[in-house]
């Protein structure tokens, strides 16, 4: 018992250092020489200044952008405070939350069905992508605001759909931080000072 | 449901097939000591851990010893934890100068480490520093999922072997499990994961300036709003990778950050999600075989796979189902599947993984007692998150946790065959052991451990106000919410319904006493199974005894998994779930 102690303390401490230290530093090393952008998480950047990273979401409020999910993290896409509402199915308020968007959709787009995503909150707060449904749906409202044409805007939303990987996996997406710089860049908002 | 859905659910049971035998193989030459190609670089590794630590590779324990040895490691290795969250502040690599731990909370995460649980009352990304994650939690990610592959390993031997005592030392295969087995596949796995852009670093977090600043409305000190102005957004760093790969293929389950493996840091794409499924079934599919190899029976390893592959396929379709099918109190959403969305119900799921992978991954992560998250539970429809529920209070041997799975597996076999021989008055044999009271009085233990836990700390929760508080569901949504969390605390699970606010003194201190309960009062009984069935003979075969392969066995050992926790927890789903999906298509809300 008393010798089984003895190695169990010394067994701690060496695998400690083995597997809590020496290891993920190993793993550190290989991931910045490999894949230095992935491993530091895709920031986005322009003239030098950081925009987020590509694959974290961002909240989107002005009718110039297309919206990202509704989000519980924080105040909204706060990678602090990632996670979802955690309503259940027969809670009120996750019934009032979702009926409170869906009239606010209803109005951008009268008449067209309301894409599932577009109106729930995701499992991450932080999600960084729409269905291509969702994207499809704002259109009117981002062609209104912008003062484009909405044919324009549904074939950068097409461009930009990201397919199932690899043909079969996981579900087809367009990334709404890549989408509003794509805006921004070919349809720069004129008149309207950059807030 | 969508074709496409259907056929990534059955290809990944393919794969996991696939992997089968070689992982087997490979998990039984390892504690066999035969020869592998990894031993010229580890074998001085190995000496050298032996040599630091005092241990002679040579000596053997019995069972009672190899128990204490565990303890003693699980203790002192739980203590080191509580220390470093409680010091983290004086300690290296700590770039956002996060704060030591209140006890409380440093308690309740130490056990839930220590248990291979996982269970997290804190917001990683907020709470807890680099040094934390790496040598505190992830750290216990090796150590934890080791112990339970080793006590595997210890009682499968107690099953091939005869007439002795012996059943291995547990210093040596707890050195070779981390060297041979999680240690070098980690390594490879965490840079797939970095390729799909899971994070690795140690710099402190950015801060992005945002293209579209916004007002948000948040909640003061005193309960009032009040606008604020949103300019940035922080962009949180960290080793995610290395922890992210021990996390799944240990079936520990606990997240760098607070979203787990739905937060696109640790999970990123369709395929990094596909990956970490593969992560958590790889080992326990894998030790089915090992269990045919080491006892020479491969027909029965297959038996008990093919129980398991049933089980698994019953939860994620009824999953996928009853999440596809999506919630009818939301009206005006189009919950139809086209191409176009996932449709359903997308409530705390990710767009990238949409519905079929959510329900997979959370059918995959309570068969094993892994725990991992890619969509929050709490808000799936009532049938969707019962699936989650009965895979972790069956005892979660569908497949199950590394090791865990499998000798939680072998409690039921045990039962299984001594109902074969009530049922044609003969002594039930396994594998030419007879199975004797002892055997099967410590096997009846072991579950009812588990099930007096669960139920236990429930009553309680739900009638008392410090548990009712913490509630956020109302109505019976509220009851599953406190049964969700006592049965994942004594499974060793680790996933929860999120909502229940758990960081109290009452929940920090009940859970980590289930996941103490639900682990070693669990794992000694068995080991004093192992320790019995290695003193016995071997008898031959005769045509009384009754198969422990084919699907007669099958179906036996199915049936009985379902009827002993249908017994049991029936009466919990029905005023929970069950009621709740009945509520649901009436039409009420809480």
């Amino acid at each position: 018992m008393k010798k089984n102690l003895v190695i169990a303390v010394r067994f701690t401490l060496v695998t400690t250092v083995l597997c809590g230290l020496i290891y993920p530093l190993v793993v550190t090393g290989l991931a910045q020489m490999l894949f230095p952008r992935r491993a530091t998480g895709q920031p986005v950047e322009k003239n030098g200044a950081l925009l987020g990273s590509r694959i974290l979401g961002q909240e989107f409020q002005a009718p110039y952008y297309f919206h990202s999910r509704p989000s519980a993290a924080g105040t909204g896409y706060d990678p602090l405070a990632s996670g979802g509402s955690n309503l259940g199915p027969t809670n009120s308020e996750l019934i009032r939350r979702v009926e409170e968007r869906v009239r606010k959709w209803r109005a951008e787009n009268p008449g067209t069905p309301i894409p599932a995503d577009l109106v729930m909150g995701s499992g991450s707060g932080l999600d960084p992508d729409i269905s291509p449904g969702a994207a499809e749906f704002q259109v009117p409202m981002v062609a209104r605001a912008r003062g484009v044409s909405p044919e324009a805007l549904e074939a950068l939303v097409k461009q930009h759909i990201e397919g199932r990987q690899l043909g079969f996996l996981g579900e087809p997406r367009v990334n709404v931080l890549e989408l509003n710089l794509a805006l921004d860049r070919l349809y720069p908002l004129r008149g309207r000072a950059a807030r | 449901m969508t074709a496409n859905g259907w056929f990534q659910i059955l290809l990944y049971l393919l794969v996991i097939f696939l992997l089968t035998k070689p992982v087997g193989i490979y998990l039984a030459r390892v504690f066999e000591r035969e020869k592998t190609s990894l031993d010229p670089a580890l074998r001085p590794v190995e000496k050298l851990i032996y040599r630091l630590t005092g241990t002679d590779e040579k000596r053997e324990m019995r069972w009672t010893e190899y128990a204490a040895a565990m303890l003693l490691f699980s203790g002192v290795s739980m203590a080191l934890l509580y220390l470093i969250l409680r010091t983290q502040k004086w300690l290296p690599l700590n770039p956002q100068k996060l704060p030591n731990v209140d006890p409380w909370l440093a308690f309740g995460t130490a056990a839930s480490f220590t248990t291979n649980t996982n269970w997290q009352a804190y917001s990683g990304e907020s709470t807890m520093s680099y040094f934390t994650q790496m040598a505190g939690l992830a750290y216990h990610n090796f150590a934890s999922a080791a112990v339970g592959i080793v006590l595997a390993i210890a009682v499968i031997r107690g099953i091939a072997r005869r007439e002795t005592d012996q059943l291995g030392n547990f210093w040596v295969d707890t050195t070779r499990c981390l060297l041979w087995v999680l240690l070098p596949i980690c390594l490879a796995a965490s840079l797939v994961l970095v390729s799909q852009g899971v994070i690795q670093n140690l710099r402190a977090y950015s801060r992005a300036k945002l293209i579209d600043p916004y007002t948000a409305q948040a909640a003061g000190a005193n309960g009032k709003t009040t606008a604020q102005r949103v300019t940035e957004q922080v962009i949180p760093q960290g080793p995610v990778a290395s922890q992210e790969a021990i996390k799944e293929l240990g079936t520990n389950g606990g997240g760098f950050f607070n979203a787990n493996s739905a937060h696109p840091f640790e999970n990123p794409t369709p395929f990094s999600n596909f990956f970490e499924l593969i992560l958590i079934f790889a080992i326990p599919s894998g030790f089915t075989y090992t269990l045919g190899r080491m006892t020479g029976s491969r027909r029965h390893g297959w038996a008990v796979w093919a129980t398991m592959a049933a089980l698994f396929l019953a939860g994620a379709s009824t999953a996928y189902w009853a999440e596809a099918r999506g919630n009818p109190l939301l009206h005006g959403v189009d919950r139809q599947a086209t191409a176009m969305q996932a449709g359903g119900n997308m409530q705390g799921k990710e767009t990238r993984f949409g519905i079929a992978d959510s329900a997979l991954f959370a059918t995959v992560t309570t068969d094993a007692s892994c725990g991992a998250v890619n969509s929050m539970h709490d808000s799936f429809t009532p049938l969707g998150g019962m699936v989650p529920l009965v895979n972790i209070m069956l005892g979660e041997i569908v497949f199950g946790g590394v090791g865990a799975g499998l000798y939680g597996m072998v409690v039921f076999v045990i039962l299984a065959v001594f109902i074969a021989g009530l049922m044609v008055g003969r002594t039930p044999e396994y594998l030419g052991k007879k199975i004797e009271s002892y055997d099967v009085k410590m096997a009846m233990l072991s579950i009812l451990v588990l099930t007096f836990t669960i139920l236990g700390f429930s009553a309680i929760a739900a009638v008392e106000p410090f548990g009712t508080a913490s509630i956020t569901n109302p109505g019976p949504h509220g009851l599953s919410q406190i049964v969700y969390a006592y049965s994942s605390s004594a499974g060793n699970n680790g996933s929860a319904f999120a909502g229940l606010k758990v960081n109290t003194p009452w929940y920090n201190a009940s859970t980590a006493a289930a996941q103490l309960l639900g682990r070693f009062f669990m794992v000694i009984p068995i080991l004093a199974i192992a320790g019995s069935l290695a003193r016995k003979k071997i008898l031959p075969a005769s045509s009384g005894t009754f198969p422990v392969t084919g699907p007669l066995f099958t179906t036996l050992l199915v049936s009985t998994i379902l009827i002993v926790g249908a017994l049991t927890f029936f009466p919990a789903l029905s005023l929970g779930t069950i009621l709740e999906h009945l509520m649901m298509l009436a039409g009420k809300t809480f």
